[in-house]
């Protein structure tokens, strides 16, 4: 099976106007990918139905404005594929 | 159906799980018609999505105990499929696809006499009630709805 980067890349690939070949593990997806909240809902969904589980992006986006986590941690690709990584192992997939 | 204040639903005829019912019926007149079209007075399709939009959100509203506002952000797989005029009792279904973190997706249709008019997918964003008056009025016409 692909890594979950592979797979949320594609998923991104497929949900916005980035090409696939742009997205790097290094890629900022807001800053770098320029991917918009209403693109990155639908590839949230995208990644919700996926994977089976549910990203919490509220609470992400919370701790990132409160300034309690960088924006790194959750939006850096190979960082949000570590965080979908920990929650599909959190739910026992 | 009051068109001209956005109050495209009449009444809940069930709600079952993640699933909502609800009637509604297209005014016999308003100045909607008057220019669409004239002479051949059609609901427009904006205003279908609008209805499945709010059953959709009224549904929302219910499973969340009406602790938290929905607002329509995005309409994919919109097919219109037949013509609906003044006068005509509709049903609209919604059902919840997907409970998202800070947003919903739904499966909205609406039919008339059996015959479907229309179906869309639509994504909702879940936000904190920006005013106290509007989680207010929400409260009030679910209420009203029998849903609050």
């Amino acid at each position: 099976m692909a890594s979950s980067f592979d797979r949320i890349a594609d998923i991104i690939a497929e949900n916005s106007e980035v090409a696939r070949e742009n997205i790097l593990p290094d890629s900022h997806v807001i800053n770098d990918l320029g991917i918009d909240s209403l693109d990155f809902l639908d590839i949230v969904f995208a990644i919700d139905k996926a994977f089976g589980i549910k990203v919490p992006v509220e609470a992400w986006t919370q701790e990132v404005n409160a300034g309690t986590a960088p924006a790194e941690q959750y939006f850096v690709m190979k960082n949000l594929a570590a965080r979908i990584d920990e929650l599909v192992a959190a739910k026992g997939g | 159906m009051r068109l001209e204040y956005f109050q495209m639903i009449d009444r809940v005829a069930s709600l079952q799980g993640e699933a909502i019912t609800v009637e509604s019926t297209i005014p016999d007149a308003s100045p909607v018609f008057e220019g669409h079209f004239p002479g051949y007075p059609l609901m427009p399709g904006v205003l279908l999505v609008e209805t499945m939009a709010q059953a959709s959100g009224w549904l929302l509203l219910k499973l969340m105990d009406f602790s938290r506002m929905p607002f329509l952000m995005g309409v994919k797989e919109a097919k219109f499929r037949s013509f609906v005029g003044p006068g005509t009792a509709v049903t609209v279904h919604a059902e919840r696809l997907h409970d998202g973190s800070g947003y919903a997706v739904t499966k909205a249709r609406i039919e008339a006499g059996g015959k479907r008019i229309c179906d869309a997918e639509l994504t909702l964003r879940i936000m904190d009630f920006p005013a106290p008056e509007l989680a207010a009025a929400m409260k009030q016409r679910g209420q009203e709805l029998g849903l609050a």
